[in-house]
């Protein structure tokens, strides 16, 4: 190779060569180095992903079911002083307790004094009572018989019991001698863990034992039922007007600047509009689910505005040119064409949007949807508290049963969300057209 | 068209495809994407301080041909070289060759021109940043100034080195990227269609410098214009369908070619 | 007549005006000859008519069921004159009047004037109920009418049709300002009233923030309790490790997925990774609160330093956690969006992948990474559940992260939950902080979005 002659001050070409070779160790390095940063950066991620499921499950996964304790029960109805089961003064005046505290005695013969029975009779859940008028009222010919009952057992014996399966059991919330039965109870077979009903149909409780997500599950359909019949109609509208007539002018920019900005205001921000213009100046009562879809509508309009857009984009001009050459107003050509193609690419966008609203807090908490609420919801107007507001609740609650409870409830929301998510992949895999 | 069927393609190329000074010699190269096969059987050697300019219709091979001179075909999933393509007598598929150090002797040249998000300067600086080529500002000044020079660009954009290169015209941007190119001091520049993108007083500024450069460097360029080779090449390599038919001093080829593919192809009758 | 009773008589009426208009349409239609004559199809003579029927009907009574409540209750309070000269003391006597009409509260024991009040409410309910019914049936009768007797051959009822639909997609579209409107006004009239009682100054520079001793009124402005720089620090700090956590890692991780992970590797770890986007801030919270926390704390413990039990590292790291997809997914697409010429440039040149992408590829994708960067921490400022029940409520000046903090929006949380008299300096410090945070959440948005779009521009 000939080299410039005028280029004396430079290298040459082999120098060049040196140059580089000894250079390629340490070039090498770094990019060894660089690449094991990402390879870091993902698996953190990932282990992130995978501890936290971990996590939740192995917290969580003992709430689906519960200690019970096998008592013998006999319904005297003379001694509880009810004479007709149909009388409901009657039994809220009984003494409901009276019949299982008697049974654990019965068990348990060798209990005596008066602190050791209270010791003996906290072995149960204190709704155990309300829970044998139930049974009793259901079924009134158990009146003065005689019947083994599986009663659920406090949470604190239900924590113990679970852990002694286990091998590790939790000793600091129950007594000497409250273990020393339950081994008798154990070795009688009078104690087991069983499918936990009450999680899966009852509503809040301050008795972890007694305490269920259903309420929440209700007030979070509810909920969601209004989100979904005010956001999808009106998201779908508004995705229609700016992408198929909003004339190119400020007014339309301006609203479109406020969807783009409204999606990243902070969901708490909601809330707070929620309180100040619903229920202070509206006067929409606090804690119901409409007031809770009226403020996640606003919250999820965005997500649906922007993903609605985004699937009538989608659908080809030449379907339009095609219906209108036909003699179509631009209206029939958007609701019998451009609406119908970009349907499915819609509802992804509506689902993912529920999907957010079923797992957002914050701003049902500045609207009253924090509230202690023991009834399960029965309409629109019910007070209600949601699921994830449940897991918030439980989580803040000291007992040390509720970290399962509350495992348990995000395990249930997280399988919400996932079905959730999945439909939308399905729909969006099985519907959608490519153009 | 009745070529094809009086005389298939044939297996063998025809010319003097071989050279006494060889840079780069390529012997029965086959290239592969995937199942595809897109080269077959190549021999071919380019000299020193040769222009050599590759021809032939779209889709026969030739950019992926050239891209196999300093491996950039390495970037395109499931593209696979067989054959020896050596330079210097060092193969370049061999396992212990460096790819670093092989595109920084052979430099290329891309279609469209494709300068860095960075200031004209820092351009041409970034090839001798890399390779620590430069061992102070003085010098790296100095590189930059002769590269821009030699790219004949150095009166243009002598006042305006700190601006970003992406505001330079199209034909300047080509003239930026060839400054980079030769920044490093390369001992080959392959050229993959230097000109396409630009308008003609552009290429014509583009092509003078290619003769400029001829002088010290070894030039392989693929073009879309038979004028185009016509005007800046020594030699001229015609491929169809993936097989080199044809290699000739560039006038040979344009006045009397060797076979009638060529001849079909320089006379207009398809391509 | 209950207000869904209303409603539903409503919507009959409209289904009814409906097929007479459809009827109609074809009556006028069957001398002419066929449909064919009439301007439009004949369900647009019914939907015309039903809608005549139901629109002013139904915004009739929307605007009656927002506004008569109000009306009543400020006629009534207007009617005890002078008793009443407080605010609280206004809200009060008003739930106890509405409590003693509806029942809730025995009429016995309270005072005259609250007895007289509630009778008069109930006089009142019922008569606007039957005025409300009246009007409403009547409005939709008449609308029906009148939109049934302009059905003609001529008439151009698809055009009609279509512009009412028009306005209708323009409403919802409007709907977006209608909401940013709302949240400004509810955030600043509240603030202002703030403002009033704490001067501007000593919110946004004092340092003391502690509202539970701020009861009496009258020492509001000299205690100097609403000091938010505590808060303003405190969100910083725990956003501030968020950002740590998140950048490096989201950053990194689409850097791997975008250049060198396999198609195979990079269509599993995508959706994988974007898992974290989709759990519920109060998940994370929780993991915050219960495992992450607690781990913390033993591992200072194990080195001998004293880590609070709501330690700012903890809620940020796990908040970085959960920002982690935001920003790998918009750095993958700033980064792929880079044209892949640049990338052969650079490559051409000798340069090694890592070089290519840390010269060439970054900064040229940077605009974009930074946009998202700033979206990432406006997301951060704003989150919520995470430091609600991870981070602590103490208001900490510290930069300490193994300390407890408190953040803005911590403190929105604990003053309006539960009950509070709405109009206290308490509550109305709430939205005051919340106008901060719709400021600098709206600037960093703004910003961000314009950065990504002129990125965008730059190579589509």
């Amino acid at each position: 190779m000939t080299e410039p002659t005028s280029q004396a001050a430079r290298p040459t070409p082999t120098d060049h060569s040196a140059t580089i070779k000894a250079s390629l160790k340490r070039r090498y390095r770094a990019e060894t180095r660089f690449r094991w940063y990402g390879r870091i950066a993902i698996a953190f991620g990932l282990a992130a992903v995978l501890v936290l499921f971990v996590d939740i499950i192995s917290k969580g996964h003992g709430a689906f079911k519960t200690t019970h304790i096998a008592v013998p029960v006999e319904y005297d109805l003379a001694q509880l002083g009810v004479r007709d089961l149909n009388d409901n003064q009657q039994l809220a005046l009984a003494d409901w307790d009276a019949l299982f505290k008697s049974g654990l005695r019965e068990l348990l013969p060798d209990v005596s004094g008066r602190s050791a029975r209270r010791e003996l009779y906290r072995m149960v859940s204190n709704g155990a009572g309300y829970d044998l008028k139930d049974r009793l009222q259901a079924n009134p010919r158990l009146a003065n018989q005689r019947e083994q009952v599986w009663l659920s057992a406090d949470d604190d014996i239900d924590t113990y019991f679970k852990g002694l399966l286990d091998g590790d059991p939790y000793t600091a919330r129950v007594t000497e001698q409250q273990i020393e039965w339950i081994d008798e109870l154990r070795s009688a077979g009078q104690i087991r863990t069983q499918w936990n009903r009450n999680f899966w149909t009852r509503g809040d409780s301050r008795e972890p034992e007694q305490a269920g997500i259903w309420g929440a599950v209700m007030g979070s359909l509810f909920t969601l039922a209004i989100t979904f019949a005010l956001s999808f109609p009106i998201g779908v509208s508004a995705a229609i007007y700016l992408e198929e007539f909003a004339p190119r002018n400020r007014f339309t920019d301006f609203i479109e600047i406020n969807i783009n900005n409204l999606a990243a205001v902070p969901s708490i921000i909601f809330g707070l509009l929620g309180l100040a213009i619903f229920i202070n100046f509206f006067g929409v009562p606090r804690s119901i689910p409409i007031l809770g879809g009226l403020v996640l509508t606003l919250m999820t309009l965005p997500t649906i505005i922007i993903t609605s857009r985004a699937a009538i984009k989608a659908v080809p001009p030449s379907i339009r040119e095609a219906a209108l050459g036909m003699g179509a107003s631009k209206h029939q050509v958007v609701l019998h064409h451009v609406l119908p193609l970009a349907m499915p690419g819609m509802l992804t966008g509506a689902i993912i949007g529920m999907a957010q609203a079923l797992g957002e807090t914050a701003p049902l908490l500045m609207i009253g949807m924090v509230a202690f609420i023991v009834d399960i919801p029965q309409a629109f107007t019910d007070p209600a508290t949601v699921l994830p507001v449940q897991i918030f609740l439980w989580a803040d609650s000291p007992e040390r049963a509720f970290v399962e409870k509350t495992s348990a409830a995000i395990m249930v929301l997280l399988g919400f969300l996932i079905i959730m998510n999945t439909t939308a992949v399905w729909i969006r895999k099985r519907l959608e057209r490519r153009w | 068209m009745a070529i094809n069927n009086d005389r298939p393609i044939p297996t063998q190329s025809v010319g003097a495809q071989f050279h006494d000074n060889a840079r780069m010699s390529m012997r029965d190269v086959n290239i592969f994407y995937g199942d595809k096969q897109a080269i077959f059987d190549v021999s071919l050697d380019i000299g020193q301080n040769e222009v050599m300019a590759m021809i032939g219709p779209s889709g026969c091979g030739k950019s992926t041909f050239l891209r196999s001179l300093n491996r950039m075909n390495d970037t395109i999933e499931g593209c696979r070289v067989v054959g020896d393509i050596a330079m210097d007598g060092q193969d370049l598929y061999d396992s212990k060759l460096d790819v670093v150090e092989l595109r920084a002797r052979v430099g290329m040249v891309f279609q469209k021109p494709n300068p860095f998000p960075k200031s004209i300067y820092d351009n041409v600086a970034y090839g001798p940043k890399i390779h620590g080529l430069a061992e102070s500002r003085v010098d790296l000044d100095e590189i930059v100034e002769s590269s821009l020079r030699k790219a004949s660009l150095w009166n243009e954009v002598k006042d305006r080195l700190h601006q970003p290169g992406t505001g330079l015209s199209g034909g300047q941007q080509q003239r930026l990227c060839i400054a980079r190119a030769i920044a490093v001091n390369p001992e080959v520049i392959l050229m993959d269609e230097p000109c396409s993108a630009l308008d003609p007083i552009a290429t014509a500024k583009i092509e003078e410098l290619i003769e400029e450069l001829s002088e010290n460097f070894t030039i392989a360029i693929v073009t879309h214009s038979m004028q185009q080779a016509a005007r800046v090449s020594h030699r001229t390599a015609y491929f169809h369908l993936g097989r080199l038919i044809e290699v000739n001093p560039t006038e040979q080829v344009f006045t009397m070619p060797e076979h009638e593919l060529t001849e079909g192809y320089i006379t207009g009758r398809f391509g | 007549m209950q207000a869904s009773t209303l409603l539903f008589i409503v919507i009959a009426l409209a289904v009814f005006g409906y097929f007479s208009g459809y009827g109609r349409s074809l009556k006028v239609a069957k001398p002419l000859g066929s449909i064919r004559h009439l301007h439009s199809l004949p369900s647009y003579y019914g939907i015309q008519t039903a809608i005549w029927c139901a629109l002013p009907a139904l915004a009739l009574l929307a605007i009656w069921q927002l506004f008569a409540d109000t009306l009543i209750h400020s006629y009534l309070m207007a009617g005890l004159g002078e008793l009443i000269t407080d605010q609280a003391d206004y809200n009060l006597t008003l739930n106890r009047i509405i409590n003693v009409a509806s029942g809730a509260l025995p009429a016995t024991g309270q005072s005259d004037y609250v007895v007289a009040a509630a009778a008069q409410l109930n006089s009142i309910a019922a008569i606007q109920k039957w005025a409300l019914t009246i009007l409403v049936l009547t409005l939709c009768s008449a609308g029906g009418l009148w939109s049934w007797r302009r059905i003609a051959a001529d008439f151009r009822a698809r055009a009609a049709v279509e512009n009412v639909l028009q306005k209708f997609l323009l409403a919802c579209a409007s709907l977006a300002i209608l909401t940013t409107l709302g949240i400004v006004m509810s955030v600043l009239f509240e603030s202002i009233q703030f403002f009033q009682t704490v001067p501007v100054s000593e919110f946004v520079f004092g340092t003391s923030w502690s509202p539970q001793t701020a009861i009496r009124v009258d020492q509001i402005g000299s205690s100097g309790s609403f000091g938010a720089v505590p808060l303003f620090t405190g969100t910083l700090l725990i956003s501030a490790i968020a950002m740590v956590v998140a950048v490096p890692v989201g950053l990194m991780s689409a850097i791997y997925l975008a250049e060198y992970a396999s198609p195979k590797f990079r269509r599993s770890a995508k959706p994988l990774l974007e898992i974290l986007a989709g759990v519920p801030t109060v998940v994370y919270g929780f993991f915050a609160a219960l495992t992450v926390a607690p781990l913390i704390r033993d591992l200072g413990a194990s080195f001998g330093l004293n880590v609070a039990a709501e330690s700012a590292l903890a809620a940020g790291s796990v908040m970085g956690i959960m920002i982690i997809p935001f920003i790998s997914s918009l750095a993958d697409d700033v980064i792929t969006a880079v044209p892949q010429s640049m990338r052969d440039g650079s490559l051409a040149m000798g340069a090694t992948k890592s070089e290519t992408i840390r010269n060439v590829v970054i900064p040229a994708a940077l605009p974009g990474i930074v946009g998202g960067i700033l979206l990432a921490a406006s997301r951060a400022i704003g989150e919520t559940m995470i430091v609600v029940m991870a981070a602590g409520m103490a208001a900490n000046l510290t930069a300490n992260p193994l300390e407890a903090v408190t953040t803005v929006t911590v403190q929105i949380v604990t003053l309006l939950t539960g009950d509070q008299e709405f109009d206290s300096a308490k509550t109305l410090a709430a939205f005051a902080l919340g106008l901060m945070l719709f400021i600098v959440t709206l600037g960093l948005n703004f910003l961000a979005l314009r950065i990504v779009k002129k990125y965008r521009e730059q190579y589509d």
